[in-house]
């Protein structure tokens, strides 16, 4: 049997990952956490998670930067705010899972088979074309590039009631000015 | 401030909650307010575009706030995610940060400048904050006398901006329905999370979430869960078959939007406000109607 070590030392721990965080999610009082637990408690998802939202915080204050990332709790949290709203620190705990998913996909760690982030994924690359989610067309891409038939299949009967209720079409639904649209993405690109 | 509104539909009125934008609408005109849609929307991005890339969905937002600039309004959004996150970009994009300048830079290059002029504003709040309540009895033809409905606000519309109502605890919606004849029923799950796009793509959590909210609304004796966002509506209302197998308890409710109630008390003829595109029997829902003397 192969034994490993299952606690980090201090010398790899990643101490820059607590500032960049700070930085990428707003979240200036992130490191006032008292570790507490509100949040946790309070998470709708939390009983879904790996680690909840309060060894989330406790991960990135200390530079566990591995294990926040390829958590599938970023991915869980379903931006309800509720933990946010009620941190006793005032950590905007919401925007610190968005800056950990935007850096999990930045650095392709996120985890592989799970639909969630092929969802932000696509969505966005809808909208970046278009100006426009379709949502038929969103839903399709989904199945297609999670490559899950069975899934797409099972959704078939919803579907069907849907479109007999008028509730979903064909088309593909894009702005007018597309070409501003595109203007606008290449003059973000450029300031970058 | 501006002392006009402008409609923003999102991808959701347009889709799969015809029904919301089909109420909405014609109760808006019904109290003096008609709306004019935002020509050449684009979508919000949602929580979606958060999540890949916060620059990127924060610009997007600011030409909406740009469009809605040029007409001197302020914007309605009937969802709530379009709602928090046209506001979110908006908080961003008016604060004297670095990201600001670089964004609102991009947008002028891009011929949609934004100056931070706007609003966003969801029908509720301007509904019984500025309309107000009184004006909305005013219009009543047919309380919905004897209606028994569980007020569900979900979360995105109360959370993290709580400008006109509370986090927890809100009561804006509970206070219409009672303007229009209803009887709200004390709703402890008023808040909890629906699941959001999670219930598209994890099942698990989409029939467990709201087998929770469906369960408290039967518990407290609702005759329908009465919403305010697209979302919410569409995963407390598609899962109901999978639910009611999955656990064993019939918790089979309407879920339908508060305009649509609005446009019921109002006189309004019932097969305009899209009532049809229930996924779910409306009959005994109609038989309670007509009970409480409604048409």
């Amino acid at each position: 049997m192969d034994i490993q070590r299952k606690v980090k030392y201090e010398e790899e721990l990643d101490k820059t990952f607590l500032e960049e965080i700070k930085e990428m999610s707003g979240a200036e009082d992130l490191d006032r956490c008292i570790q507490c637990g509100t949040c946790s408690s309070s998470c709708p998802m939390s009983v879904y998670m790996d680690y909840p939202p309060r060894k989330i915080i406790g991960l990135v204050k200390n530079g566990f930067k591995d294990e926040a990332l390829r958590s599938f709790t970023i991915w869980l949290c379903s931006s309800c705010y509720t933990c946010q709203v009620r941190c006793p620190a005032k950590i905007e705990i919401t925007e610190v899972m968005y800056a950990l998913k935007r850096k999990a996909i930045e650095e392709k760690v996120y985890p592989q088979g799970l639909a969630i982030p092929v969802l932000d994924k696509e969505m966005s690359q809808l909208i970046r074309n278009y100006g426009r989610n379709s949502e038929l067309w969103l839903i399709l891409r989904l199945y297609l590039k999670s490559r899950n038939p069975m899934g797409l299949l099972r959704m078939t009967p919803l579907g069907l009631k849907l479109l007999k209720t008028g509730r979903m079409s064909f088309k593909r639904e894009a702005i007018k000015d597309r070409k501003q649209l595109k203007a606008l993405l290449k003059a973000i690109k450029e300031a970058a | 401030m501006n002392n006009n509104y402008i409609y923003y539909p999102g991808c959701s009125l347009k889709g799969n909650s015809k029904q919301y934008e089909e109420s909405i609408l014609p109760v808006f005109k019904e109290v003096g307010l008609p709306l004019d849609e935002l020509e050449d929307w684009n979508c919000c991005g949602a929580t979606a575009y958060f999540s890949v890339d916060e620059t990127l969905a924060t610009a997007i937002c600011g030409r909406n706030l740009s469009l809605a600039e040029k007409k001197a309004s302020d914007i309605v959004a009937p969802c709530a995610g379009c709602y928090l996150t046209l506001k979110k970009a908006n908080k961003v994009l008016k604060a004297e940060t670095e990201k600001a300048k670089k964004i609102n830079h991009a947008l002028e290059q891009a011929g949609c400048a934004y100056h931070g002029g706007v609003e966003v504003k969801h029908p509720l709040e301007v509904l019984v904050k500025d309309i107000g309540l009184d004006r909305v009895r005013e219009k009543v033809r047919n309380k919905l006398t004897g209606l028994k409905v569980a007020c569900y606000y979900g979360c995105q519309l109360v959370r993290p901006f709580t400008d006109f109502d509370d986090p927890d605890y809100p009561t804006t919606l509970d206070s219409l329905m009672e303007a229009i004849g209803a009887e709200p029923v004390p709703y402890s799950a008023k808040t909890r999370c629906c699941g959001g796009s999670l219930t598209g793509t994890i099942e698990e959590v989409g029939k467990r979430l709201n087998f929770i909210l469906l369960k408290e609304a039967r518990r407290r004796g609702a005759d329908a869960i009465v919403t305010i966002c697209p979302l919410c509506q569409f995963n407390l209302e598609i899962l109901q078959d999978k639910i009611v197998k999955a656990y064993g308890e019939d918790v089979m409710m309407p879920v339908l939007y508060f305009s649509q109630l609005m446009g019921l008390a109002f006189g309004l003829p019932k097969e305009d406000l899209g009532f049809s595109r229930s996924i779910i029997d409306l009959k005994p829902f109609w038989q309670k109607i007509s009970m409480g003397g409604a048409r």
